[in-house]
């Protein structure tokens, strides 16, 4: 308790205006079943804030037409949009270059990309490292190629708190291991891995990471340069932007090197019969026309998000973190699933005789949203050994209030259910 | 309307707390996994026949207070029945849930009628018709081994 109340003294010394931000993001006004909302399910889709809402409405009342195509105004108009949310996304991971965005439909289909362009050439018997923690969007793809290739799938173990072992990762790397593909914060129990130990890990033995960074991008800078990461993954709608888009960054030699994903429009130079030949980087990598307002969108999101600076709302992030922590471990029978020492805001729990199903209907009576299932990680709850959890994942837009409301009525169901 | 009162009514939760037949079966010649992939609930299903008489039926797993209410309120409910019965209060029970028979008649499903409650709450319908549809998988001429409410 001390040693908490210490931690907030030293990193609540700075202001965060959080009435502000939230006076940014027009559905917190809602109320639900008589209640204002309390929003803790930002891990499975973050709210928008008006800048993106109004960037993609003024795309459809202004500027809108199918991109890199004609020649008139309002193609041109779209298609400067379009390519100047791709340097906004650019600037947003620090790449070296705007041929390394790849616009996608969003995490999932980066690495799914990833895996169907990339993996393609793994032979029978080569092996991708994954881990204990990870969402099954990093899972199944993997399994899918394993049936296509016969690769294998090395699963790296975690502690009792949820921390990737850091000894058992290493011991996994071999000369067989093609790829690294790991979470950078795990959306069922918050864990920030240390991916700049992992990546030196791998690279050492000249192995290629690939980051699944869906969970990461909404709370902390990421500079994908000093990553060094070949991967990099994420979703737009996470990070406060529109959902149905995503990037995939890798090293501009990978792009250049690996065979197209899908075949169709916009990814090609010319087409024949006999042959067709490819468009440059990105846009081989972008067949068919893309969801132009989808990237908009998401170019005023990371706009949004340098703006606000993401680093101070990730500090006032982890004082609620804490305060969450804290005031959840004082209900008689929680059990706080993920307890690293390095955390998102994302706090997993199960309650004893209670199950999360209950729990979730009983907080959404009370105005509150949170997560209840198996976070797409089904593994990791069996880790646990628990069916499911309740998921409160927060933002810079939840308040210490919300937080003693979700206590309340945690209290509440307890008290009706078990 | 959709008061939580609805849903987790007094009956419901003295069977959560107590739920009937929760055990395992030796001598059960159905035995049926039923899955809730959303939410990870899972009902491991044991029925006894004999002839074309449920002469007794158990069940194991893990669950909501809706699906373990509801798969102990069955039980009790099919137990001594024949076949056919139990399938026609599943087809009963299924229009109460999720409101696609306005002709079903609460009197006629006895006890069963709280759970009239649910339909008001979309999410929570397959957590009490779970168990339901594992019965009436397990009471097929064909019995598949495993449901699923998705």
């Amino acid at each position: 308790m001390n040693a908490i109340a210490e931690t907030l003294r030293t990193t609540g010394s700075e202001t965060w205006d959080v009435e502000r931000v939230r006076a940014d993001f027009p559905i917190l006004e809602e109320r639900v079943h008589g209640f204002p909302v309390a929003y803790m399910d930002s891990a499975a889709s973050a709210q928008k804030p008006r800048s993106v809402i109004e960037a993609v409405d003024h795309l459809y009342r202004h500027d809108y037409s199918n991109v890199h195509r004609g020649v008139h105004t309002l193609s041109e108009r779209a298609t400067a949009a379009y390519e100047g949310a791709r340097d906004l996304l650019q600037r947003f991971i620090n790449a070296r270059s705007r041929r390394e965005i790849v616009f996608v439909r969003g995490a999932t289909e980066a690495i799914n990309l990833v895996v169907q362009s990339f993996g393609r050439r793994f032979q029978p018997g080569d092996q991708v490292i994954i881990s204990m923690m990870e969402h099954h969007a990093n899972i199944v793809p993997w399994q899918l190629l394993r049936e296509q290739t016969g690769i294998e799938l090395k699963v790296a173990p975690i502690n009792q708190a949820g921390e990737l072992d850091l000894e058992a990762y290493e011991a996994l790397l071999g000369e067989r291991t093609r790829l690294v593909a790991l979470t950078h914060v795990s959306n069922a129990l918050g864990t920030i891995n240390p991916v700049r130990r992992i990546i030196d890990l791998a690279h050492a033995r000249q192995i290629p990471v690939l980051l699944d960074g869906a969970q990461a991008v909404p709370h902390m800078r990421v500079d994908v340069q000093a990553l060094d990461c070949e991967f990099f993954a994420f979703s737009g709608h996470k990070m406060f932007g529109p959902t149905g888009i995503g990037v995939l960054y890798a090293k501009e030699a990978l792009l250049d090197a690996m065979p197209p994903y899908q075949g169709g429009g916009d990814m090609i130079r010319t087409v024949s019969f006999e042959r067709t030949t490819y468009n440059d980087l990105p846009y081989k990598f972008e067949a068919g026309t893309p969801n132009i307002a989808g990237v908009v969108g998401l170019g005023a999101a990371a706009k949004y998000l340098d703006e606000i600076d993401i680093d101070r709302a990730g500090r006032y992030e982890h004082e609620l973190l804490i305060y969450a922590s804290e005031r959840l471990q004082e209900i008689p029978g929680l059990r706080l699933i993920g307890t690293a020492r390095n955390k998102a805001a994302v706090l997993s729990f199960v309650i004893e005789r209670v199950h999360p199903h209950d729990l979730g209907t009983i907080l959404d009576k009370k105005g509150i949203a949170v997560r209840a299932g198996h976070h797409c990680a089904m593994p990791l709850m069996n880790f646990y050994g628990v069916p499911a959890t309740a998921r409160a994942s927060l933002a810079f837009y939840n308040t210490r209030e919300e937080i003693d409301r979700l206590c309340a009525a945690l209290a509440y169901a307890q008290e009706m259910l078990a | 309307m959709s008061d939580l009162t609805d849903l987790y009514q007094e009956v419901i939760l003295e069977h959560k707390r107590h739920p009937r037949n929760f055990r395992p079966m030796l001598g059960a010649n159905r035995n049926v996994d039923g899955h809730n992939p959303l939410c990870g609930d899972h009902i491991h299903l044991h029925v006894k026949l004999n002839g074309d008489v449920i002469e007794d039926v158990s069940f194991e797993g893990a669950g909501c207070a809706i699906s373990t209410a509801s798969a102990s309120m069955m039980t009790e409910a099919v137990k001594g029945k024949r076949r056919a019965e139990a399938q026609a209060l599943f087809q009963r029970v299924h229009g109460l849930l999720t409101g696609e028979d306005e002709g079903v008649d609460p009197s006629a499903l006895g006890r069963l009628a709280i759970f009239s409650g649910v339909r008001n709450f979309p999410s929570r319908v397959k957590c009490a018709s779970l168990s339901w549809h594992t019965l009436n998988a397990a009471l097929r001429e064909d019995g598949e081994d495993v449901v699923t409410t998705e």
